[in-house]
């Protein structure tokens, strides 16, 4: 048994230290908006927070975490979907796909938390999750629209 | 078969069990229209008020499109959309959208047509029947309507939703007239809206599917929920028609979690569980002895040692021909040979092959994301034992597909699974590792170019001669032409909606020395274009080079007959200024080529520094689709093409060791991510008449182009793809 705090509450689960966080969160609590890509930590479909730092959640056991610590999934960024990130992936349709979006936004807003104002450096070298539609400069777009209405 | 079951019967849902608990609303984050509707009895075809097979309006307003190809970021949903709210006239903001099942248009003869979602066709190839069906829907809404006011349909007119009696002014919702409208006379002919009268085809509409993509919300079939499902983790023999010999369940089978052991078809061991990570960790435990067949000793360098023989094999398939090529190479001033070579490369689509699958003795329930929903229901039906009208495919949005899943290995291999273990859901998902050494690849092919200058530089004479695998010889052996795969030649033919060469050619021979392998090919988005283009369109630019001749200007003039081809060149040509100077230290290559029904061309501006390090910074394509649908989806496409072509022509390759596929993850097989990816200017040039596609066209263009540019910058020549481990440095 292990607690975990997820998206702001405390929850108990059963599973092998050894489980990876993903596998954690999509089998034995259900929040499968975080996306299994890969599993080696290449791909970053996985993204979450923990304590606002974007982490990949296929290689994080589930023995490394625990309940002081905060993790956030994409179902938790925001209340209604209406993180600036999202707002912004929606008016410029960022998502082709959209099976590598949930570790694309949870990346981006945790650069956003970083850096107020990204420059394209920032973001390449920030943003080495993987899409295969081709969503990068839409992306790029998002961040920077985000950065904006943040600062609006 | 090996089946070790550690399951109590009395733990078993049966299937009336699990379609109550659907019914109850119990299934946890699983709200697909498809699933509820089964679980109530009533398939959505059988909703009330259907107007047609397209469009059902419900009471409150709510207009539901009907979908028969998938939806897999390419936009293909909000593009039927807009085809079918073109002509039925209902209010933008109503509309949602749900999936057919092949099963009910089995049902219904075919009344959804195809389902194929692959060539680029989803819109294309269904505009007209589409269009219709909400014309007609238009036409009996209008028609009850008049009935109700008893008046004349004449009078009447549809608009936003709304039916308007003029002379009186009346109105009625489509809402209130749906269910009369539903019991109207169909029209036996309808006449579709002039092109110059469109208000919705033709717009930027924003997808209709994108919120749920920005909050995790949206299921897709890897995340798909059931009470009772257990969950199954794969390993299928690594060599390509290999064979499981033996392998020790007594090993695994008391690790946490698993519930049973089983070997799949000859070729795969399984771990069903009760989490897909118990499953994944029991399988990678799981001693197992393969018989790896007769092609333990294929390799890369084999294949390239048949491919390099049969550059010059005696026999070939002729794709197109004119004059005498070889005769008048042999009798040119100047004689130009290049030889090139395209690898196997993985789809590698976000989301690995998944599907969930209930089996009982009499009925076999399948959900999926597929390119194909009537060839999933075929193969789920021969997998199950099963006739298809006891079998129903219920589908879900695809995480990427790019060809990988208009083909069924996987669903074959989960229903085979579900089979031992009847009743219960069985979710089975690939590891990364599974999907990336059990592919379904690029084909590999190699190519001789050879062409004879005249003295003045002219192209008198020009032989293609292709080596390598037939996609159709593996996926449709029946659609071989006496041996010859058409599809080999995409871009080279002579005449055709899906690749017309751009250039006139006296003396031409374009050929095909078919060698295939074990390893099994396959559509992959853009096809056989992706090498053919850069075949053609970087020799194109060795002879303009070799004429001492501008690129462009060599280009142009082959291309007098071939006015669309040479349009989207010139557009390129003036958007990227190939008559004006470069920046400083930056270098730039064109590419054209026609295919999928559309014209495109790229233009692109590369710099590669001192190091050998390459920059691409700008690519500019042009798309004469015929009809731009949805202009904005049409720049993603583009977008999207350049990704995934640029990623091939840097990273993509796998090889091939000891019969096996070697890359076996991102690691190895590596993508282009953000840093790598230049900017895109999209010119959306439709000149009309014709519907031709989108999602792949612009892939063609993108390898050339840029190789071109890199020639441009280093002097080099790269003839192989992927560039990843070649020197680039200015020769």
């Amino acid at each position: 048994m292990a607690k975990l705090n997820v998206n702001g509450a405390v929850m108990e689960v059963t599973a092998h230290p050894d489980t990876p966080l993903l596998w954690v969160l999509r089998e034995q609590i259900g929040l499968t908006g975080t996306k299994y890509g890969c599993g080696v930590a290449q791909c970053g479909a996985c993204t979450v927070h923990i304590d606002g730092q974007a982490v990949r959640a296929c290689s994080v056991p589930l023995s490394a975490v625990n309940d002081t610590q905060m993790i956030v999934t994409i179902e938790g960024l925001s209340p209604n979907g209406m993180h600036p990130v999202q707002v912004a992936w929606r008016e410029l349709d960022v998502p082709q796909c959209g099976y590598c979006q949930s570790g694309m936004i949870m990346a981006a807003a945790a650069l956003l938390a970083d850096k107020k104002n990204p420059t394209d450096a920032d973001i390449d070298a920030a943003m080495t999750n993987i899409c295969r539609c081709g969503t990068y400069n839409r992306v790029r777009a998002g961040i920077k629209q985000a950065a904006q209405t943040r600062q609006g | 078969m090996t089946l070790h079951d550690v399951t109590s019967p009395a733990t078993r849902p049966s299937r009336r069990t699990l379609l109550k608990g659907a019914a109850a609303g119990l299934v946890v984050g699983f709200h697909l229209p498809a699933a509820k509707a089964l679980a109530q009895g009533a398939a959505p075809a059988a909703a009330v008020p259907e107007i047609n097979a397209w469009v059902v309006i419900r009471p409150d307003d709510t207009v539901v499109l009907r979908m028969a190809r998938s939806e897999m970021g390419q936009g293909t949903r909000t593009g039927l959309a807009q085809l079918i709210a073109e002509e039925l006239h209902c209010d933008w903001s109503k509309i949602v959208t749900e999936y057919v099942t092949p099963g009910q248009s089995l049902a219904r003869n075919r009344a959804w047509g195809n389902f194929q979602t692959a060539g680029s066709q989803g819109i294309r190839q269904s505009q007209d029947y589409v269009r219709r069906g909400g014309a007609t829907a238009r036409v009996m809404l209008i028609n009850a309507a008049a009935a109700q006011w008893q008046a004349t349909p004449e009078h009447c007119v549809a608009k936003e939703g709304v039916v308007t009696h003029r002379p009186t002014g009346r109105t009625l919702r489509y809402g209130q007239i749906a269910e009369a409208a539903s019991k109207q006379l169909v029209p036996q002919t309808v006449a579709l809206k002039d092109p110059s009268a469109w208000t919705v085809i033709g717009t930027s509409k924003p997808r209709l599917d994108t919120a749920d993509k920005t909050t995790g919300k949206l299921i897709y079939g890897s995340d798909l929920k059931m009470p009772g499902m257990l969950l199954a983790a794969v390993q299928q023999c690594p060599v390509f028609g290999g064979k499981v010999k033996s392998f020790d369940a007594s090993k695994v089978k008391d690790m946490p979690g698993v519930r049973h052991v089983l070997q799949a078809g000859d070729n795969t061991v399984c771990v069903v569980g009760d989490t897909w990570w118990q499953a994944k960790t029991a399988l990678d435990a799981l001693p197992v002895e393969w018989d790896y067949g007769p092609n333990r000793n294929v390799s890369s360098e084999t294949i390239a040692a048949m491919l390099r023989e049969g550059l010059t094999a005696s026999e070939a398939f002729v794709g197109n021909t004119q004059g005498d090529a070889k005769a008048a190479i042999a009798g040119a001033a100047r004689k130009v040979e290049a030889t090139y070579g395209y690898p196997f490369q993985n789809h590698a689509p976000m989301e690995p092959m998944n599907a969930t699958v209930v089996w009982t003795p009499t009925r076999c329930d399948v959900w999926c994301p597929t390119q194909n929903g009537e060839a999933a229901l075929a193969a789920a039906a021969a997998a199950a034992g099963l006739p298809q009208t006891a079998c129903e495919v219920h589908r879900v949005d695809l995480g990427g597909g790019f060809g990988r899943r208009t083909t069924h290995d996987w669903l074959t291999q989960a229903v085979l699974i579900a089979k031992q273990v009847p009743g219960v859901p069985i979710k089975m998902l690939w590891s990364r590792e599974e999907d990336m050494v059990q592919g379904r690849y690029h084909p590999v092919t190699m190519c001789k170019m050879t062409a004879g200058l005249d003295a003045q530089g002219n192209l008198t004479g020009l032989h293609v001669r292709i080596s390598g695998q037939s996609i159709l010889s593996y996926v449709f052996p029946n659609a071989l032409q006496n041996g010859r795969d058409p599809v080999t030649f995409q871009g080279l033919n002579p005449t055709g909606a899906e690749g017309q060469f751009g250039y006139t050619i006296p003396n031409l021979l374009v050929d095909h020395a078919m060698r295939n392998t074990h390893v099994p090919p396959h559509f992959w988005r853009g096809v056989n274009h992706n090498q053919n283009a850069i075949y053609v369109e970087c020799f194109m630019d060795e002879l303009a080079h070799a004429a001492g001749q501008d690129p462009l200007a060599f280009r142009r003039k082959l291309m007098a007959n071939h006015p669309k081809h040479l349009a989207v060149l010139n557009a390129v040509a003036e958007r990227i200024g190939w008559d004006k100077p470069a920046p400083a230290g930056v270098f730039r290559g064109l590419a054209q080529q026609m295919g999928f029904g559309s014209y495109v061309a790229a233009a692109a501006e590369v710099s590669v520094d001192a190091a050998g390090k390459l920059k691409m910074h700008r690519i500019v394509a042009a798309t004469d689709c015929g009809v731009a649908v949805n202009p904005r989806q049409i720049e993603m496409q583009v977008e999207g093409s350049f990704s995934y072509g640029l990623s091939a022509l840097l990273h993509g390759e796998c090889t091939v060791k000891d019969g096996a596929i070697v890359e076996t993850n991102f690691d190895t097989y590596n993508v282009l991510r953000i840093d790598e990816m230049p900017k895109v200017e999209t010119i959306v040039m439709p000149s009309g008449g014709f519907w031709g596609g989108v999602g792949e066209p612009t892939i063609m263009v993108a390898a050339p182009a840029v190789l071109n540019a890199i020639f441009a910058a280093t002097g080099k020549r790269i003839r192989q793809v992927p560039i990843k481990d070649q020197d680039l440095k200015r020769a």
